[in-house]
This record gives C-alpha cells, sequence and structure tokens, in this order.
C-alpha cells in the first residue's frame, strides 16, 4: 500500500472508535479483518451506520460497497439501533415443535411488529434465531441476554408487558 | 514446555485434588446457566466458606453432563447426581455428603440415559472445570500431543488417524486420515488449519457444548493435527451466536499460549502453532468449507465450486485443512490409545462413537454419546425414555435441513453413516429431533424449506429461486390450496435442485421433502385431496406466513 495514504479520522469524539481502531490494528489494516472490525463496531456501538460504514471501509482500505455488502449478507449484522429491550425467539426445530411459532404469533399480536422490527416507543425489539442451541430448554425465548426455557405464552406475554408498562426514570 | 514440565502441572495439580476430601461439581454449560445453575454454584461456594470447610470440600463449576432438561445439574463425590437444583438446596447437599442424599432432588443414574453411552468425546465433560488448563492437564490433557510431537513423526500421526477409521463428524463423513494424508502432502508456502464450529443446523447443540465443557479437548486436536501436516497457522470459526463457547475458547486459548503449549518451539521441538479465534456471524452457508473460508477471509460467506478443494487451495490460496470440532475431540484420545482401539468401537465403516443432541418430544432431551451402530429405537426409546404424555412416535429427524425424516418403520435401522444416508437422511453434524403424532409432516418439510430459503446465499439459482419455488409449493399445500399439479412440480424441482445446485446447501435442501414424500405420502394427499391436515397443525386458508 502506498504510504500517502491517511489513516481516516473517526467520524466523532466518541471513545469507543479506539476499540474499533485496536481491532483494525491487530487486524494490520487489512482487507481480511472486515468481519472482525464490524464485530467490534457492533458490540461497541450496537449497529452499523453508514459512518461507521464508511470509516471501517476506508481504514482497511476496502470499497464501501463490499463492506455494506458484508454487513447485510449476515445476519448478526444489523444497521437499525435496536430497541432498549430485546427479546430473541428461537426458532430451531426442536423449538419450532413444541410451540415456538404460537409464541411469536402471540408476540406479534401483542406488540403489531413483525420479526426485526421495533415499537414505536422504542422500548422492544423483536428478533427470531435460527438456533441457540438450548434444544434441551425448548421452546427457548432470551430476554435481553438472558435465556429462558421451556417459556410458555401467558409467561412471555407477562415479560413484554413489564418492559412495554415500564415508565422511563 | 518440556513433558517433564507438563507432568510437574498434572502432579501438583492432582495432588492438590486429593487434598479435598469432598466435591460437587455444578454444570456451568449454557444449559443449566440459563436455568440458573450460577446462583446454585454461588449458594454452594458460600455456604462451604460459612462451613468453614473450605479446605477440604471442593465446588467446581464443569461442563455439560447431558442431561440438559433436567437442569441444573449437580454432582458429589458421594456419588449422587441432583437434579433441578436451587440456590436454597445448597445446604442441604453438603449435608447429604456425609449423609443420605436429598431424595426429592436425586437424579437416578443406572437408567439407560447414562448406561448406554460410551464417551470418548465427552469423557470429560461434566468432570473437568473448563475454565482451568491445570484440571484438563491433570485429567491426562495434553500428554496425545507430547507423545505425537517427541515420539511419532508427523507421518505416522496421519497414518494413526487413518488406522482408526476416523470419519468427518460435520455430517458428511470423509475420512479424516485420507483429508489429512492429502494436506500434509500438499505444497505451499503457509498451511492453515480450520477449525469449523459454525454450528447452524436447528436442534443441534454438540459443538457448543463440546466447546463449553471442554475447549482445551479441541485445541489439542488442532495442534496434533496442525503437526501431521505442517500447519502453523489456525482459526476457530464459531457462531458468534455462542458467546459462552467464544468466552472460554479464547480463555483456553490464553491459557495455553502462557504455559508454551501455543506458540513457537513447543515442547522444544521446532513446532510452532497459533490459534485464533474467528467470528461467524450468522449465515447457515458458512458451514460449507468454501464458504466458511471466504468468511474468514472477511468476505461475503459465498461457496465456489470444488475442485480446487481447500485441501490443496483453501485460505489465502494455500493448503488447509477443515474439520468439525467433535473430529478435533476424537483425535487426542486416538492418539493416547492408538488408532486400533478406536477402530474395535462402531461399525465395519462407521468407528467410535457420535455425539447426538436429543431434543424434540422425548422425555430426556440432552447430549448423548453412543457408539456408532446403535439402533434408533434404543436412542429414542432407551436412552431418551420415549414420548412423553403416552403419545405415539411419529418420526425422528437427524441432520437438520440437510437431512430427512426416519418414520416409525426405520426405527430398528443402525445409526451409521450409510445406513442413514440409504433411508434418506445423513448423519449430519448430530441433532436428532423427535416428533410425535402431533407434528404435521407437511410442515415440517415447510419449516426447513423456508430455512434454506432464507439461508441461500443467491449465488446460484437452482437454490436460490428454487427454494422460494419449493417453499411456496409447500405454503400453498398447507394453506390446502395446492393441486396435484403442484405436487409434481415440487418432486421435479426436488430433482433439480439436487443436481445443479453449487453447494451442499442446495443439494441437500430438497432432503427433507423427499423423506417425508417418501414416508409420509398420505399426509401430503391428505392435505391436497381432502383438504385436511391429519395432525391439526394446518389451517385452511391461513394468512399466509407463519415462520
Amino acid at each position: 500500500m502506498p504510504s500517502y495514504v491517511a489513516k481516516p479520522i473517526p467520524p466523532n469524539q466518541d471513545k469507543r472508535w479506539k476499540l474499533v481502531d485496536a481491532t483494525i490494528r491487530r487486524q494490520g489494516q487489512q482487507a481480511r479483518g472486515l468481519i472482525e472490525t464490524l464485530h467490534t463496531v457492533q458490540e461497541a456501538f450496537g449497529y452499523l451506520d453508514a459512518q461507521a460504514l464508511r470509516y471501517v471501509a476506508m481504514s482497511l482500505r476496502v470499497p464501501l460497497s463490499r463492506a455494506y455488502g458484508v454487513a447485510t449478507f449476515y445476519h448478526f449484522f444489523t444497521l437499525k439501533p435496536a430497541g432498549e429491550h430485546t427479546c430473541v425467539i428461537c426458532m430451531g426445530t426442536a423449538c419450532y415443535i413444541k410451540g415456538a411459532p404460537q409464541l411469536l404469533d402471540a408476540v406479534q399480536r401483542d406488540l403489531g411488529i413483525r420479526p426485526g422490527e421495533t415499537t414505536a416507543d422504542k422500548k422492544v425489539s423483536l428478533l427470531t434465531a435460527r438456533c441457540l442451541g438450548s434444544c434441551g430448554l425448548a421452546p427457548a425465548v432470551v430476554y435481553d441476554q438472558e435465556v429462558a426455557g421451556k417459556v410458555a405464552t401467558p409467561a412471555i406475554r407477562e415479560h413484554l408487558k413489564k418492559w412495554t408498562t415500564q415508565h422511563d426514570a | 514446555m518440556t513433558p517433564e514440565e507438563l507432568d510437574q502441572i498434572a502432579e501438583t495439580e492432582r495432588e492438590q485434588q486429593s487434598r479435598f476430601t469432598q466435591r460437587v461439581n455444578v454444570c456451568v454449560a449454557a444449559g443449566c446457566l440459563s436455568c440458573q445453575s450460577q446462583s446454585v454454584k454461588d449458594a454452594l461456594d458460600k455456604e462451604v466458606a460459612q462451613r468453614g470447610k473450605k479446605d477440604h470440600c471442593q465446588v467446581k463449576g464443569v461442563g455439560c453432563m447431558g442431561l440438559c432438561s433436567e437442569g441444573p445439574l449437580v454432582s458429589t463425590s458421594s456419588g449422587v447426581l441432583y437434579k433441578k437444583v436451587e440456590a436454597a438446596d445448597g445446604a442441604a447437599i453438603l449435608d447429604s455428603l456425609e449423609g443420605d442424599p436429598v431424595s426429592k432432588l436425586v437424579c437416578p443414574t443406572d437408567v439407560p440415559f447414562f448406561l448406554r453411552q460410551k464417551k470418548i468425546v465427552l469423557e470429560n465433560s461434566g468432570v473437568v472445570d473448563p475454565d482451568r488448563i491445570e484440571d484438563y492437564i491433570a485429567a491426562n490433557g495434553y500428554t496425545a500431543l507430547i507423545k505425537a510431537l517427541t515420539e511419532m513423526t508427523s507421518r505416522e500421526v496421519v497414518d494413526e488417524v487413518t488406522r482408526s477409521g476416523l470419519r468427518g463428524r460435520g455430517g458428511a463423513g470423509y475420512p479424516t486420515g485420507l483429508k489429512w494424508s492429502t494436506v500434509s502432502k500438499s505444497v505451499g508456502t503457509q498451511k492453515y488449519v480450520i477449525c469449523n464450529a459454525d454450528e447452524g443446523d436447528p436442534g443441534a447443540f454438540m459443538d457448543r457444548s463440546v466447546l463449553e465443557s471442554d475447549p482445551h479437548r479441541v485445541l489439542e486436536g488442532m495442534l496434533i493435527a496442525g503437526y501431521a501436516v505442517g500447519a502453523s497457522e489456525a482459526y476457530i470459526y464459531v457462531r458468534a451466536e455462542y458467546p459462552l463457547a467464544i468466552k472460554r475458547l479464547r480463555n483456553a486459548i490464553r491459557q495455553a499460549e502462557r504455559i508454551g503449549l501455543l506458540g513457537s518451539d513447543i515442547c522444544g521441538t521446532r513446532f510452532s502453532f497459533k490459534v485464533d479465534v474467528r467470528l461467524g456471524a450468522g449465515a447457515f452457508v458458512c458451514g460449507e468449507e468454501t464458504a466458511l473460508i471466504a468468511s474468514v477471509e472477511g468476505k461475503r460467506g459465498t461457496p465456489r465450486p470444488r475442485p480446487p478443494y481447500p485441501a490443496m487451495e483453501g485460505l489465502f490460496g494455500q493448503p488447509t485443512l477443515i474439520n468439525n470440532v467433535e473430529t478435533f475431540a476424537n483425535i487426542a484420545p486416538i492418539i493416547r490409545n492408538g488408532g486400533e482401539w478406536y477402530a474395535k468401537i462402531g461399525t465395519e465403516k462407521s468407528k467410535g462413537t457420535k455425539v447426538f443432541a436429543l431434543a424434540g418430544r422425548v422425555e430426556n432431551t440432552g447430549l448423548i454419546e453412543v457408539p456408532m451402530g446403535i439402533s434408533l429405537r434404543e436412542m429414542v426409546f432407551e436412552i431418551g425414555g420415549g414420548i412423553p404424555e403416552g403419545r405415539k412416535f411419529k418420526a425422528v429427524q437427524t441432520g437438520g435441513p440437510s437431512g430427512g425424516c426416519l418414520p416409525t418403520e426405520c426405527l430398528d435401522m443402525p445409526v451409521d453413516y450409510e445406513s442413514l444416508a440409504k433411508a434418506g437422511s445423513i448423519m449430519g453434524s448430530g441433532g436428532m429431533i423427535v416428533m410425535d403424532e402431533s407434528s404435521c409432516m407437511v410442515d415440517v418439510a415447510k419449516y426447513f424449506m423456508d430455512f434454506c430459503m432464507t439461508e441461500s446465499c443467491g449465488k446460484c439459482i437452482p437454490c436460490r429461486v428454487g427454494t422460494y419455488q419449493m417453499h411456496r409449493i409447500l405454503t400453498a399445500i398447507g394453506n390446502m390450496t395446492a393441486t396435484e399439479q403442484d405436487l409434481k412440480m415440487l418432486e421435479q424441482l426436488c430433482d433439480l435442485l439436487k443436481h445443479t445446485s453449487l453447494c451442499g446447501l442446495g443439494q441437500s435442501a430438497p432432503n427433507p421433502v423427499v423423506s417425508t414424500l417418501r414416508s409420509f405420502a398420505e399426509e401430503y394427499r391428505a392435505h391436497i385431496q381432502e383438504h385436511k391436515c391429519p395432525a391439526g397443525v394446518c389451517v385452511a386458508q391461513s394468512e399466509g406466513e407463519t415462520a
């Protein structure tokens, strides 16, 4: 690489860019570090927005189209900020045959959103997972990183109700 | 690190452990953690400290004990296994170490679920602390690596693996020894070893459990592989959805580096090896080896035609050995006990044991390891304890979206690579999902097709468009609006996808449909001709999308 290519400047003063820069350095500023870097961005900021993609693409010297391609190809990356709480319903085979579709139906009806969407008040995001690997506890649901097993429809409704009726402190 | 130093670590650790007269092991794998086993462990720790027994009672977090549906599980040095333990039970369990077991929590271990298993891959699961390398070393860990490095040539290691008859545990069953030998003979400036831990099959959690319960076992297998094929760099490609496995793996790598089992000049030889973790990002197709390589290179995970095979041209264009987690976990015992020992277990063509994740409509769900050749009936009805609520068995699904549904007629079939393939399914990575009469086979086929449709990477048309069309027809059948013509089209599409797709995802996507069409044709007919769903799952003209 020609040495006159200046290192891009982070989009803003946010300290979290330091974490991103560390990953970029660890990957030798090479294109092969793209996925690892996007993981770091998402971990730090919660999602990948346009300026983050642009910064990562410039830092690793890959075309923006490739960064965008990778970010949209993999389900794990999200380009939208998540709500205050996230509810992930596992749709793995074991959960599916033990009633996950009914859970999903109930939540969709209660919240009025589909998987991948966030409620208008930004309180709850609803997601589905391919399989959490907690098949012994089917059907499984993750409430804000915490896995709950053998979830029944009333239980998930109850849990979500707590989130949606919560008032901002 | 010299062999003597390793012995020293093992000695010290064993001596320290022998000072404890009482032991309580608490499962801290993901299954039990999600039913609060951490608070059980904390309560036990606190109780031990309060009683001032810290010097002779050890409370240890261990890996998966298998019976995930009964968690949190706790085992004690008095030989009792407790199930569904709560934090409040801590005191009672400690009391029981000197007296009678706590009867309301006892989980019987003289049942087929435990007796019929044979543990090789999982021998340390539920025994060693996954966060401490010393504990693994005390359980004969890394002795196979030392043996390979100091007593065997790399050629001999490959031969030993070949002799064992081990076949790839990722699903396809390619002979491991042959793969190793190809990579070792390939010429390249730098060779790579990749461990495929992108366990994408829904309903399978073997690899997660092995990584969470015994990460060093996998590292040891990779090190031996690196020595055998002449590689000095390795990657473990893990699903980002497995945060605990990633954490334990990274910790294990750091520990191994610290004592010199990873790095340069390992054990005073010229063998150097470094391992790095790469996170997957939620793409099922990345389980396919060429797509996985693209992903490790930081690209979109799309497969490419083979040949050239990764063994010749893989990661960064260099010869690359890719094996599954379970395959690597089998290596250390093979080197330690010899290939012939391993070859004595299992059937003529499928050697050794296989780990299965038993789930669905079955009494005992969890992780089991059985010798190859055991019958499906033994697995479902003896180990699995049969179908709950007195319902009737309908089918068992193996191999995830690439596999098939096996009906009652197949129950007495031995479980090995060839028999499963002949019955229209595949071994797959080891997911085994039991279904009873409440499951509709059309719905199940539609579920898997929905999965394949969503996960198709879009590179080749047969898979991208074919899965969409097949899903459309299956949805119509579920809605009772399909015709005989649609069914014929479905069959044609099965054939088309199988023969013209670029990679395994598309080629095997029709399997769930083919196998259910074969064994449950009358259910398809009932939907089309009588507009009825025998299992009562599908509803005529529902508003469309269900999952």
